[in-house]
């Protein structure tokens, strides 16, 4: 018996025992859980990101649509979206890609390309500040750089990257916008050509591109490329300041791996980060050392006075190789394939993140030149030196975290840089390289941005972190969620998170701007006396419909709230119609919108002041409504019209009119 | 002061130079689809400002358009100016006190008309419908204020003289006291 009760109590203790392990352990693991789902909230946040109505952020942010292709405009600090610009993908939306005007932006070498994949913004600058002019963002999948106007916020420019293949070191300025760059991701045939994959060691090579910006009118053209071993170029940043006239190109798989990549480029401890002489190219292009190399690409502009995109053949591109051009590139080695490279306001510290190191490498100017000036080579790559890392080395941020992939500053004296692995922000001193601060992201982490934090002034009162991974952050919309960035509060000493807020496509990349360097600047309407459109119709006398052969011309006109004309006879089966629609309003805000029924194609949206063109291919006889898409007035309802299309054989007359 | 008189009779002519400067009359009407307002400015020999946006606006409730050529006005009104400056340069230098008066009241009298004018134009305007108007709201005009401000539907509308207007009151004020203080 005592043996038994014994064993009883033994068994009671036992099972207690573990219940009470049991519960404080799920006890732990939600309240773990959600530390990571939540992290600390302050208590008032919300009025500090609340903009009341009708009030206007303090901030622009220009957030990279990623694989959407477009570039997504939100206020800061509110998170609110204001505009998606279409950049490298068709928008039926706004007719981009659709309308006659817009189709020749998204001609390649290859054709007509109707999506990208569109990763970093890149505001120009003057003297190293970001002047409102315009904003770059770079195509990745099929290498192009593209110019959008900031007093339009359209698409202005789109130029193609010959001899490149994955255009991601792109376009990041130099400090007045001289050049924006293009560096190749992936490493290419060189010349393009058929040759076996395995002979990516010899026959492959990287192109690294500077591409000008003429000052005025911002319209860009290749100036030179430069020709590197055939690594992955990830990222770049231009010099400011003392290292204004050099650019930084960060590397990885200079293992020159052509396959299984995740194993083959992760071999070696250090990386390089290229850093090229810009002012010195210019002086080797004037000396004749550039090279004409045949070059198959598109330079598409959009005029603001025709309101119609061209696209130009190019056929030539200059190439420096660093053989012949001494003192052109250099190489930095950099643990360990570093993704961002980011340069400190002042332009002397260069930031390696390498994003399978734990570590923060920071290099200094100083020290590159005295290394360069002392020869304190390791080795040289094909006529590139490698210089000494301990030569080049300012200082290391140690063990700050997992995964460092790209640093902003705040303009006082810190760096924040991204870690993906280990999903947080970390805040570190610029010079002594400690740790002040670390915060949680929701999740992974890829990009950061503190507006102007690129830039010689950053003003830094708001950061935003871009994650790349969203899970359980808002309902759940099916297997595809949302994507999703933060909004943190620098001024203090700790970073403060004080909002969450969805964004279209993957955000890759941005870049912030005080709004008032935008708005005063900012178009309202285009002048219709302005308006050098080849089919305009700058009043309702003006508009009429000709016929030429199977080509049909209407040129119609939209005022609130009618169409002129809206009744139009004639028309044949197999007849190509051009509907160039004229808005003729004069007024902030009031669009037309235009469609057929049925007509195999996207609604046009004029603004006022615009004349767009849409075509249709009518393929059966009846009569087809056309209506205003976008509401403009009281009588929208009644903004519509009728086109009769009569059998291919037919005699009915072409004839329009409004109101008889 | 008194040795002042002419100079001030002729600046009282030449103040009426600014009407071909700035609008005599300013027009402008705030609704929730124009926050910040649409204006026109009437000149002595124009009108201009959104004409266009207030004639689309109009339109649907069967208002006239506004169109420079509508008023038979500013195609002569600029000669009386001028005329009235010239005589009074003319009979500042050379004129009597009573000239200085004739051409103060000569003023006054053209003002008062082309204030009626005004009003004729503002009444005709806001009562001669489109009978096929979209929009007809029974026994509803849409005069403008002749001065100052009125609700009419989702419109506040203001009307105020403008530095041009401001500036005939100055002349005929200056002219005025040029007559007061001249001896003979």
């Amino acid at each position: 018996m005592k043996y038994i009760n014994k064993i009883k109590s033994a068994l009671t203790l036992t099972i207690v025992a573990l219940i009470t392990v049991g519960i404080s352990s799920c006890g732990q693991q939600a309240k773990d859980s959600d530390a990571f789902r939540k992290g600390a909230l302050s208590s008032d946040v919300a009025s500090r990101v609340y903009v009341a109505p009708g009030e206007y952020d303090e901030f622009y942010a220009f957030v990279s649509g990623g694989f959407s292709g477009q570039l997504a405009v939100y206020g800061l600090p509110s998170g609110r979206l204001l505009r998606v610009i279409p950049v490298f993908s068709v928008d039926p939306e706004k007719a981009y890609g659709f309308s006659e005007e817009t189709k020749p932006m998204l001609e390649t070498s290859f054709g007509f390309q109707p999506w990208d994949d569109a990763h970093h913004p890149e505001l120009s600058q003057t003297d190293g500040n970001t002047d409102g002019r315009w904003c770059f963002i770079n195509g990745n999948n099929t290498p192009r750089v593209a110019r959008i106007d900031l007093t339009t916020f359209e698409t202005a420019e789109i130029i193609e990257i010959p001899n490149s293949g994955g255009n991601h070191s792109s376009p990041f300025t130099t400090e007045n916008t001289e050049y924006v760059v293009a560096g190749t991701r992936f490493s290419v045939p060189y010349p393009q050509q058929d040759v076996a994959i395995n002979t990516y060691a010899d026959k492959f090579k990287g192109m690294l591109s500077f591409i000008k910006v003429n000052p005025e009118s911002g319209l860009m053209n290749i100036e030179f490329q430069v020709l590197l071993p055939a690594f992955d170029y990830d990222l770049a940043h231009s010099g400011k300041g003392k290292s204004h006239g050099w650019t930084f190109f960060t590397s990885y798989n200079t293992e020159k791996a052509s396959t299984l990549l995740e194993v083959g480029a992760s071999q070696n401890d250090k990386d390089f980060i290229a850093a090229i002489n810009w002012k010195k190219a210019e002086e080797y292009l004037a000396q004749g050392k550039g090279h004409d190399v045949p070059a198959d690409y598109r330079h598409n502009v959009y005029d603001e006075a025709t309101h119609m995109a061209t696209s130009n053949q190019m056929n030539t591109v200059k190439v420096l190789l660093p053989e012949e051009c001494p003192g052109l590139v250099y190489f930095l080695p950099t643990p360990k394939s570093p993704h961002g490279i980011d340069v400190d306001p002042t332009g002397e510290y260069i930031v390696g993140n390498g994003k399978l190191s734990a570590d923060l490498t920071v290099h200094s100017f100083t020290n590159m030149i005295a290394a360069i000036d002392n020869k304190e080579y390791d080795t040289i790559i094909e006529g590139i030196p490698v210089l000494k890392f301990d030569k080049v080395l300012a200082g290391t941020v140690k063990a700050a975290g997992l995964g460092p992939l790209h640093t902003e500053f705040d303009g006082r004296g810190n760096g924040y840089t991204s870690f993906f692995i280990s999903s947080e922000i970390v805040k570190w001193k610029v010079g002594t390289w400690e740790v002040l601060d670390r915060v949680s992201t929701y999740y992974s982490i890829g990009h950061l941005m503190i507006p102007g934090g690129d830039s010689k002034n950053p003003q830094g009162k708001y950061m935003v972190a871009m994650n790349k991974i969203t899970k359980d952050r808002y309902l759940p919309t099916g297997p595809e969620v949302t994507q999703s960035a933060q909004l943190f509060d620098i001024t203090g000493d700790k970073m403060e998170l004080l909002l969450d807020f969805p964004t279209i496509g993957e955000p890759h990349y941005a870049q912030g701007i005080s709004a008032d360097r935008i708005v005063s600047k900012s178009k309202k309407i285009y002048k219709l006396e302005e308006n050098n459109h080849p089919y305009v119709a700058k009043s309702e006398d003006a508009t009429k419909v000709v016929r030429d052969g199977k080509d049909v011309h209407v040129y119609m006109t939209m005022i609130r709230s009618h169409f002129s004309p809206d009744n139009i006879e004639g028309i044949k089966v197999g007849d190509k119609v051009y509907f160039h629609v004229t808005n003729l309003e004069q007024d902030y805000d009031v669009p037309h919108g235009f469609s057929v029924m049925g007509f195999e194609n996207a609604e046009i949206l004029v603004m006022p002041g615009q004349t767009e063109t849409i075509t249709w291919v009518p393929s059966r006889v009846g009569v087809y409504p056309f209506y205003c898409t976008d509401f403009c007035s009281a009588l929208h309802q009644e903004m519509q019209g009728y086109i009769r299309v009569s059998a291919a054989n037919s005699s009915t007359e072409l004839k329009w009119s409004l109101g008889e | 002061m008194k040795k002042y008189a002419r100079a001030i009779m002729v600046i009282a002519a030449l103040t009426l130079g600014l009407l071909f400067v700035f609008p005599m009359w300013k027009i402008t009407l705030l609704a929730p689809q124009y926050p910040t307002g649409i204006s026109i400015e009437i000149f002595v020999n124009n009108i201009t400002g959104d004409i266009s946006n207030f004639n689309i606006m109009n339109h649907y409730v069967g208002m006239k358009t506004i169109t420079v050529k509508g008023f038979p006005e500013l195609a002569y009104m600029q000669y009386i100016v001028l005329a009235m400056m010239a005589i009074g340069i003319v009979i500042g230098l050379f004129g009597k006190k009573s000239h200085f008066w004739i051409w103060a009241v000569l003023m006054i009298a053209f003002g008062t008309v082309g204030l009626y004018d005004f009003y004729i134009w503002e009444y005709n305007y806001g009562h001669t419908l489109d009978p096929s108007a979209a929009i007809k709201v029974p026994g509803m005009a849409y005069q403008p204020p002749f001065i100052g401000r009125k609700e009419i539907l989702n419109f506040i509308a203001y009307s105020f003289p403008a530095l041009g207007g401001y500036a005939v009151g100055i002349s005929i004020s200056l002219a005025g006291f040029a007559a007061l203080i001249k001896r003979k």
